[in-house]
């Protein structure tokens, strides 16, 4: 890819980064942490890729370590941060704010 | 499939991220947001078993051991998200960031492996990087994981000369980054991997429990900055966007929650090195404390006309968030006026006791915050301290050496009345003395949460 196109999705993507978080209540911190997190468990994507061009043992079985890693962080991270805002949900009588 | 394709849909799972973000920004959409990541990241996940560069077929080489090793993954993180109670999230959340910076940093050291001598110097540097920050994130979570825990000191941990020993594994981590981007060879990377991993242990060691959730939040936003790179070296766009929205995201994150504690993000980091060395709290330990029994509570729970509760991490470690509410109905049918006073770290984390009290059923429209509350207590009978005692303490007001200084608290001196459930006189989290225990309007009541909250049920039911 040409640097500059990189640079660009980077430049741009820093700004919706801060800008799609800019106002959030308290109560939503730990839950937009934890969807962050499993968000970045998305580096499963690139451990597959180094997997598939591995060469030697070493290289996949450090390979396959990432790959688990990655599915914890992503799996878990997404499951653990919807178990999260099931409390959330609106109850009878009661209005989410 | 073609490699615009591929692209396409690793930009519609881009969006989704971005939209999983936005949705996690409020309430109402949060629940949709995250389902909307999940299904962005199981796209970008499928869509790479179908993709191969020219000159190579289909399917994936080591499928096996790819398939089988998420399998593994999945075994493993399920059940611990399935399983977790919520007053340990905090750590597993943590820990789940931990294994992804990990997982970043082998995804670099691989490639490197792989490129050999045919790795550019920017291809490199980004190597470098991801080495750095993805191994400093691994090692530092699993700190933060540990006193999380409680399985090490809570405490600021200092040792003579600390600060030079950080400083001095920092050059050298610099050092032999600089090396490897010069020799190019397995040796260097690894002793970077080395240094990496002491730094991220030494850059914890010093924070202090109540701080901890604000390094958690930091270390989450340097593991999507490691992905952003890991994109860069593996030519996938999605990486990049993905990983650098989290690195935004997450300082901003950062920023927020250190400013909902009253700190600063240096002071977060640096503090211990520069607080002067707390005031001996030894001598408090002898001064009388004024001790009540479940019934002395329940008399001054019924002549009062408004009560706050205020809950903190030991209401949620004593399963007592459904006593409580039982506590607070009661008293609202004997025509008290309850509120609970919320401060925004109650618990481990920001919103942390949000959650914990949802699971408990309690109504939203009594759960108050900081700035809602504090302005009441004058008029408040009884503040009821449940298990709480750090986002109470006047020291955050008034001793500068304490390392909660300057962290907005809960004003219940102003109200009539204190009643704290405590299990023991220990100090809370922060590990500092609390001088509003000593105060003669204060009441203690001893003993297990939910324990002592049944007694008071109970003793108010028959008033």
């Amino acid at each position: 890819m040409e640097p500059i196109a990189i640079i660009s999705i980077f430049v741009l993507a820093v700004f919706v980064g801060f800008e799609v978080v800019s106002k959030v209540s308290s109560t939503l911190h730990t839950p937009l942490m934890s969807g962050a997190n499993a968000i970045h468990g998305v580096i499963l994507v690139g451990a597959i890729i180094v997997a598939d061009h591995s060469k030697t043992n070493l290289e996949l079985g450090l390979s396959v370590a990432a790959i688990i890693l990655a599915t914890i962080n992503m799996v878990g991270g997404f499951v653990v941060t919807d178990r999260m805002l099931e409390m959330f949900k609106p109850k009878k009588g009661g209005e989410t704010k | 499939m073609s490699y615009f394709v591929y692209s396409l849909i690793g930009l519609a799972a881009g969006v989704c991220f971005i939209l999983a973000l936005k949705g996690l920004s409020t309430p109402k959409t949060a629940r949709r947001g995250n389902i909307i990541g999940a299904i962005g990241a199981t796209i970008a996940t499928v869509v790479v078993f179908f993709y191969s560069k020219e000159g190579e077929s289909l399917p994936l080489n080591n499928l096996g051991w790819i398939l089988g090793a998420i399998a593994v993954g999945v075994i493993i993180g399920v059940p611990a998200a399935r399983k977790v109670q919520m007053t340990q999230m905090p750590q597993l959340v943590a820990l789940f960031n931990g294994v992804g910076g990990g997982a970043a940093a082998l995804v670099a050291i691989v490639e490197y492996l792989n490129l050999g001598d045919t790795a550019s110097t920017p291809v490199v540097i980004a190597t470098v990087f991801t080495v750095i920050v993805g191994c400093v994130s691994f090692s530092g979570s699993i700190i933060t994981f540990l006193k999380l825990q409680e399985l090490m000191t809570t405490r600021p941990v200092v040792f003579p000369g600390g600060r030079f020993v950080i400083a001095g594994t920092l050059a050298a981590t610099l050092g032999s980054a600089v090396w490897v981007v010069i020799e190019l060879g397995t040796n260097p990377l690894l002793i970077l991997a080395a240094l990496s991993l002491l730094f991220g242990v030494l850059f914890v060691l010093p924070v202090g429990g109540a701080d901890v959730p604000i390094v958690i939040s930091l270390l989450n936003a340097f593991t999507g900055l490691t992905v952003a790179a890991s994109g860069y070296v593996l030519d996938s766009t999605l990486l990049i966007i993905a990983g650098t929205l989290v690195g935004a995201s997450g300082t901003i994150l950062t920023r927020m929650m250190a400013e909902a504690m009253g700190r600063s993000l240096f002071g977060t980091l640096f503090g211990a090195f520069t607080a002067k060395a707390q005031e001996a709290a030894g001598a408090a330990d002898d001064r009388p404390v004024r001790s009540g029994s479940p019934d002395d509570v329940a008399i001054l729970l019924n002549y009062a006309r408004r009560v706050v509760i205020v809950p903190g991490f030991g209401l949620a470690v004593a399963q007592a968030q459904h006593t409580v509410r039982e506590l607070a109905d009661l008293m609202i049918s004997k025509g008290i006026d309850v509120a609970y006073g919320i401060h925004p770290v109650a618990g481990r984390m920001p919103g942390h006791m949000n959650v914990l009290l949802a699971e408990a059923n309690v109504p939203y429209d009594q759960l108050a915050e900081m700035e809602e509350v504090n302005p009441t207590f004058a008029q408040t009978d009884v503040a009821i301290v449940i298990g709480a005692n750090d986002v109470v303490n006047p020291a955050a007001k008034t001793s500068p050496g304490a390392p909660i200084y300057g962290m907005p608290i809960l004003e219940v001196a102003n109200a009539a009345n204190i009643i704290f459930l405590k299990r023991s006189m220990r100090p809370g989290f922060a590990g500092i003395e609390n001088e509003l225990l000593y105060d003669p309007k204060t009441m203690l009541l001893f003993g297990d949460a939910k324990a002592s909250l049944t007694k008071v049920v109970s003793a108010l039911k028959n008033l």
